[in-house]
């Protein structure tokens, strides 16, 4: 048997993707740019609830809010500490995790819905003190933030913000990608499987659970830092329980439980608002009504469909539907020849 | 004023208003003994009741009899709906998934609504009168009190329709076992869809309540997810308990919002869930179904 190639031919295009993506704002408009950074953030984000809800299977119902988390911290460590962003992004990612970690640990030795409302009671919560705790946060109004600065260099624009994305995409993907192939990894999987299996065979379930829900609350906490220098602003309604719902939509439309369905979640879910936008509008025109202010509703219907859709008819998401079409396309063309020809 | 006259006059206001949240508390409790589901969508099916309401009485001007009767009529049709083609396809799935359903057709609701009578406030008929109640010297405003006094009338006539009829002795059975209650001939799928159109009459009934209370906009629905704590209290399978959580709560979130100001009111359902979930999860008189791991 000849030696395994030493890149994989999936390493080979996740190669060709990200130079695609380097090379990306100079051949698009800017408008794009700006909407594959925000891409890019929900990525981020989108793993952590993958990571937790698809593999771990802690249903969370307050990523938003810690998203919030991380942004606040990175526009406080800003403005009251002046940190650098190279610093301020791990510590929103911390502060995330301890905030996610001291919501959820009342309920992660109990099994079943607990986690699932105090989750939803951290969303409430922390959106309550976003809002009232008016001498740190600024209450509605919101707390301005200064671009990054790396070696110098103001991000100031889409572009520059892009790049920065882009790398902790590329950086978060690849350790989302190992952790899930480790140890760890596989824990994950077999405490969302067979909880009680898994600790007769010697995984330690709270402990993992721990571990997923301060990963999942880390990566919230580092896409809400992004999040807070890309739109140079942080204000409480941005992380409202519509955008928990979005996240939760992108992780079952993309597919629980897979590195690539939370890509594609991710993708589909910032792309469907533009798409309802733009669909809205186009048949609002066509027919002389104005369906702009019908749009958060319609988008609210929407996740909801897909949510219940996915789940009823494809809970494996569009990373399954990807599956079947690759194989589908690459299905042998003569399935007897291989059998040794016993027909 | 002498503060013992508010802190009394707050109480009752708080109580009163907590009947609404035991009425909602249990419909989902008979769905979650029914079916072990917890139906996230509570508060859309009550808000879009309500609405089914306000189109029936005013939109049509059919006047509220005729109209509460369109409303439960529309209400338990849309839980029927929801049984069967979103949580049927469900059963024997991870518990967590069915949860998530529920969640989504919340909010399919909620955006339904949201593009049929759009976000402003609408006014109902009032079917409650508003002349004050006044109990030894407290002052209870007219709609909460009357309010109040539906929601035991009907909580009251439920418990007993659960106790003593043929459905809710099947309920309990299912609810007891379900494979025992299955072998001995109780059609499951039955009591699960009958449990939904009795939290879908909960549902109606104070979702018409709270809009008289309050008013009637998109945000209605939001006050059963106060309800998770209600239900955490009472523990989850308590019909019991959650009678009395429910008064409970709102004797709380009204205690609260006067001594620490109003916008306290919001989370103080949350920080309590969270208190118990800390301190005794089980509820106050939940059984022991707490899995500790």
């Amino acid at each position: 048997m000849p030696h395994a190639p030493r890149f994989s031919r999936n390493t080979l295009w996740a190669l060709l993707l990200v130079a695609a993506l380097v090379a990306l704002p100079a051949a698009v408009p800017r408008y794009w740019i700006y909407f594959a950074g925000l891409l890019g953030i929900n990525i981020i984000a989108v793993h952590g609830l993958n990571i937790m809800t698809g593999y771990t299977g802690l249903l969370s119902l307050g990523h938003a809010a810690f998203v919030g988390v991380g942004a606040y911290t990175v526009a406080l460590a800003q403005s009251r500490l002046g940190l650098p962003f190279y610093l301020a992004i791990p510590l929103a990612g911390l502060a995330a995790a301890v905030m996610g970690v001291g919501f959820g640990l009342p309920s992660l030795r109990i099994r079943g819905l607990y986690l699932v409302i105090a989750t939803l009671a951290a969303q409430f919560i922390l959106n309550f003190v976003f809002v009232h705790w008016q001498s740190v946060t600024n209450g509605d109004a919101g707390l301005t933030v200064q671009p990054a600065m790396v070696f110098g260099y103001p991000l100031n624009n889409e572009t520059r913000a892009y790049y920065l994305i882009l790398a902790c995409d590329v950086a978060f993907t690849l350790f989302a990608v190992n952790v899930i192939r480790s140890r760890v990894g596989r824990a994950f999987v077999a405490v969302r499987e067979r909880d009680r299996t898994a600790e007769v065979l010697g995984v330690r379930i709270v402990w993992y659970k721990f571990v997923a829900f301060a990963l999942g609350s880390f990566y919230a906490g580092v896409a809400g830092g992004l999040l807070a220098y890309f739109n140079q602003f942080v204000n409480p309604e941005q992380f409202g329980l519509l955008l928990s719902v979005f996240f939760l939509s992108a992780v079952i439309v993309g597919g629980m439980g897979s590195i690539l369905g939370a890509i594609m979640g991710a993708v589909f879910m910032t792309l469907l608002p533009e798409i309802l936008r733009g669909g809205a509008l186009s048949i609002g025109g066509t027919f002389g009504f104005d369906l702009s202010s019908i749009l958060v509703p319609l988008r609210e219907t929407v996740f909801g469909l897909l949510i219940v859709g996915f789940l009823i008819l494809e809970p494996r998401g569009l990373a399954q539907l990807w599956k079947r079409a690759r194989y589908a396309l690459h299905r042998p063309p003569n399935p007897d020849a291989r059998s040794g020809g016993a027909s | 004023m002498n503060p013992f006259v508010a802190f009394a006059e707050y109480s009752a206001v708080g109580i009163a208003g907590g009947g609404i949240y035991a009425l909602i508390a249990l419909g989902t409790v008979v769905i979650f003994k029914s079916s072990q589901t917890f139906n996230f969508a509570m508060g859309e099916m009550m808000m879009l009741s309500a609405y089914f309401f306000y189109t029936a009485a005013v939109t049509f001007a059919l006047g509220p009899l005729l109209g509460l009767i369109l409303a439960l009529v529309g209400s338990v049709a849309v839980a029927l709906l929801i049984e069967r083609f979103a949580l049927r396809p469900m059963m024997g799935r991870p518990f967590i998934a069915v949860v998530m359903v529920t969640f989504g057709i919340g909010s399919i609701l909620r955006g339904i609504v949201g593009m049929v009578w759009g976000p402003a406030d609408l006014q109902i008929p009032a079917i409650l009168a508003r002349t004050p109640v006044i109990i030894g010297g407290m002052f209870i405003p007219g709609k909460t009190a009357r309010a109040f006094a539906i929601a035991v009338v009907i909580v009251c006539a439920l418990i007993g329709f659960l106790r003593y009829s043929r459905a809710g002795v099947a309920l309990r059975a299912a609810a007891a076992d379900q494979i025992t209650a299955y072998s001995m001939g109780i059609d499951v799928r039955r009591v699960v869809a009958f449990s939904w159109v009795i939290a879908a009459i909960t549902g109606c009934i104070s979702g018409v309540l709270m809009a008289n209370v309050n008013s009637l906009n998109p945000s209605l629905g939001l006050v059963a997810l106060n309800v998770l704590s209600v239900i955490i209290l009472g523990g989850m399978n308590s019909i019991g308990g959650v009678l009395v959580a429910g008064l409970l709560i709102g004797w709380l979130e009204s205690v609260t919002g006067w001594w620490f100001g109003t916008e306290f009111r919001e989370i103080t359902p949350y920080v309590l869930a969270l208190l118990i979930l800390l301190v005794r999860p089980t509820g106050l008189f939940g059984s022991a179904q707490v899995e500790r791991i």
